[in-house]
């Protein structure tokens, strides 16, 4: 299956933030979606998860467009992981992953004995399980972005949209979330995620997507897009880049 | 924070079932408690009862309907509150937020202008509320906006304070001596009136909302998170909303009708609610409903058992509400819920 956009023209009844982008993510294919801030990265997200209509153009899965799609129908392909925020309630934990069932369950009815089966096992497969009981507003930032991938997960979706999974996490469970984001692609879900950061993308993603003013000034292989030159043009700033010797690996400094 | 559903709803049920057994004993002509369960026991055996008929009178005609009354406005405004705290993302949101109580208001006082009579007045508050919330709700979706939830809420506000000026110029204009006492003491709410034949119309509406919010009751989990989100999980917000917000102001509209204005137990106890069984509405609900009937019922046996007079309910809710919630509020800045 293939979640894409051909010639999509993305923004708001009042603005148009980008024109004739066409982007394509297949299942078990990580996807990263870097760019200057407000250059139409959430824009284009919110498009491809059918959030947001396109002002021209269509948001497909596999041919059929977005907006065919029940609003549940799309749920049960592709979920959102939003950025960690603090909700107004505390939902225990085990409630928001069962969230993620709702699509898969009828308009008047709550979560059922396999509901909870499922939302059990994305609470195991992130390692969260102990968490279960515990309010959604009690526990670090981390592991509100797991549980948020659990729920995720639980939706049973092809496809999983990140927006900046790692954009408030500190060092260690950026690596965490990158490296759940390779699991999730290694399970055969496609996945897009933005992120500000190159070396992320580097790190989890098989491809990039530059986004620049609403306009893809490249796409491709990390290893092919994400260069000093690219990263400079990409961003309007100097870029340094240091490879470790051993591993030949690269990583990029700003300024 | 315990959030255990079952100890949490048996205290709320401990809290209705003394406020039952209170309502029904206490009074200018007391009931004991054996006579209480005689009188409900030969009614339902169809037995003689061995209490006297004045006791019979006060506990079925004269205390029955009020008792009955207060859980039920109680129940509903409780379940309407959280409803509404819950599709406005909001926990300091009460049930007339979108102007039910403000249009019910004005229908209220209108009737008594127009010297309607009870059912009539009933009917007009009835109505009022909810044209209100129609007319809040039509407005604010006409204005386009991003954030549909802030544009409904500033228009519930605007609209009721329109409202309220319309209360105040009917208020001016009525007639000092009769009408304007009355109008007071509706707008600051009252179960003294309610007899047998004000339960039908004020628990059809109250039941038919009820279900309906008991039914959605996993959805407004969902709809109390990020518009967006909410989407993505395969909610569609829109029809969803107007649902609630049609449920919950039947409920409520058809409570003001009965009882007029009784301000703050929809904001206090979904929050009590939530301190005993999280906000999880499968549990809130049940919850609130409860704790909520038996709330009214014991301020409603305080407002006419503690003076000479009966105290307007409005006024024992504020001032029983008001230090309660502050003290809430103390305990609870840790964890918002």
């Amino acid at each position: 299956m293939t979640l894409s956009g051909r010639n999509l023209t993305i923004g708001y009844s009042d603005r148009v933030v980008g024109r004739g982008l066409d982007v394509a993510l297949k299942q078990g294919e990580v996807l990263a979606l870097l760019g200057p801030n407000g250059g139409g990265k959430t824009t284009l997200l919110k498009t491809l998860l059918g959030i947001l209509k396109p002002l021209a153009g269509e948001a497909q899965i596999d041919g059929r467009s977005l907006d065919a799609l029940s609003i549940r129908d799309r749920a049960r392909r592709v979920a959102y992981v939003p950025q960690v925020h603090n909700p107004t309630f505390a939902f225990t934990v085990e409630t928001v992953v069962l969230m993620g069932r709702t699509a898969h369950g009828g308009l008047f009815s709550g979560p059922s004995a396999k509901d909870r089966e499922v939302a059990d096992r994305a609470l195991n497969e992130f390692g969260i399980a102990h968490l279960k009981e515990r309010p959604y507003t009690m526990i670090s930032g981390g592991e509100r972005q797991l549980v948020l991938l659990a729920r995720a997960l639980a939706q049973e979706p092809q496809f999983i949209v990140l927006d900046e999974p790692t954009a408030s996490l500190d060092f260690g469970n950026q690596g965490k979330v990158m490296r759940e984001i390779r699991a999730l692609a290694a399970s055969g879900h496609g996945v897009l995620f933005t992120t500000h950061d190159p070396n992320h993308a580097l790190r989890a993603a098989d491809r990039a997507y530059l986004l620049r003013a609403g306009e893809r000034i490249a796409e491709g292989a990390v290893r092919d897009v994400l260069t000093r030159g690219q990263l400079e043009a990409l961003y309007g700033a100097p870029v340094e880049t240091l490879t470790d010797p051993a591993s030949r690996h690269t990583a990029f400094l700003p300024g | 924070m315990t959030q255990r559903f079952l100890p949490g709803l048996l205290i709320a049920t401990g809290v209705l079932v003394a406020g039952l057994i209170v309502a029904f004993a206490v009074g200018r002509y007391p009931v004991s408690l054996g006579e209480l369960f005689d009188v409900l026991w030969s009614r339902a055996s169809g037995r003689a009862p061995s209490a006297s008929e004045a006791t019979e009178n006060v506990i079925l005609l004269v205390r029955g309907p009020r008792v009955i009354a207060a859980v039920l406005v109680g129940a509903a405004l409780a379940v309407a509150g959280a409803a509404f705290q819950g599709l406005f993302r909001n926990p300091l949101v009460s049930p007339d937020i979108l102007g039910a109580s403000s249009g019910a208001a004005l229908g209220a006082v209108l009737g008594i202008f127009f010297s309607l009579g009870v059912i009539g007045i009933e009917i007009l508050a009835f109505g009022g509320g909810l044209l209100a919330v129609a007319a809040v709700y039509g407005i604010g979706s006409a204005l386009q906006s991003r954030d549909p939830i802030l544009v409904l809420v500033l228009t519930g506000v605007v609209v009721g304070a329109l409202l309220g000026a319309g209360v105040g110029l009917v208020k001016y204009l009525a007639d000092p001596y009769n009408q304007l006492p009355a109008m007071t003491f509706w707008l600051l709410g009252s179960l003294a009136s309610t007899n047998a034949g004000d339960l039908i119309p004020l628990a059809g509406p109250v039941a038919i909302g009820t279900v309906v919010l008991v039914a959605l009751r996993w959805r407004m989990n969902v709809m109390s998170l990020p518009e967006e989100e909410a989407r993505a999980l395969g909610v569609p917000t829109g029809p969803m909303r107007i649902a609630i917000v049609a449920a919950a102001t039947l409920v409520t509209s058809a409570s003001v009708a009965a009882s007029g204005v009784i301000g703050w137990v929809g904001l206090v106890v979904p929050h009590l609610a939530r301190a005993l069984v999280g906000p999880d509405f499968p549990k809130l609900l049940p919850t609130c409903a409860l704790l909520g009937g038996g709330y009214l019922l014991l301020i409603d046996t305080l407002a006419r058992t503690v003076a000479p007079i009966e105290i307007p309910l409005g006024i024992l809710t504020a001032v029983i509400g008001t230090p309660f919630f502050i003290w809430l509020l103390a305990g609870m800045q840790r964890n918002w819920s």
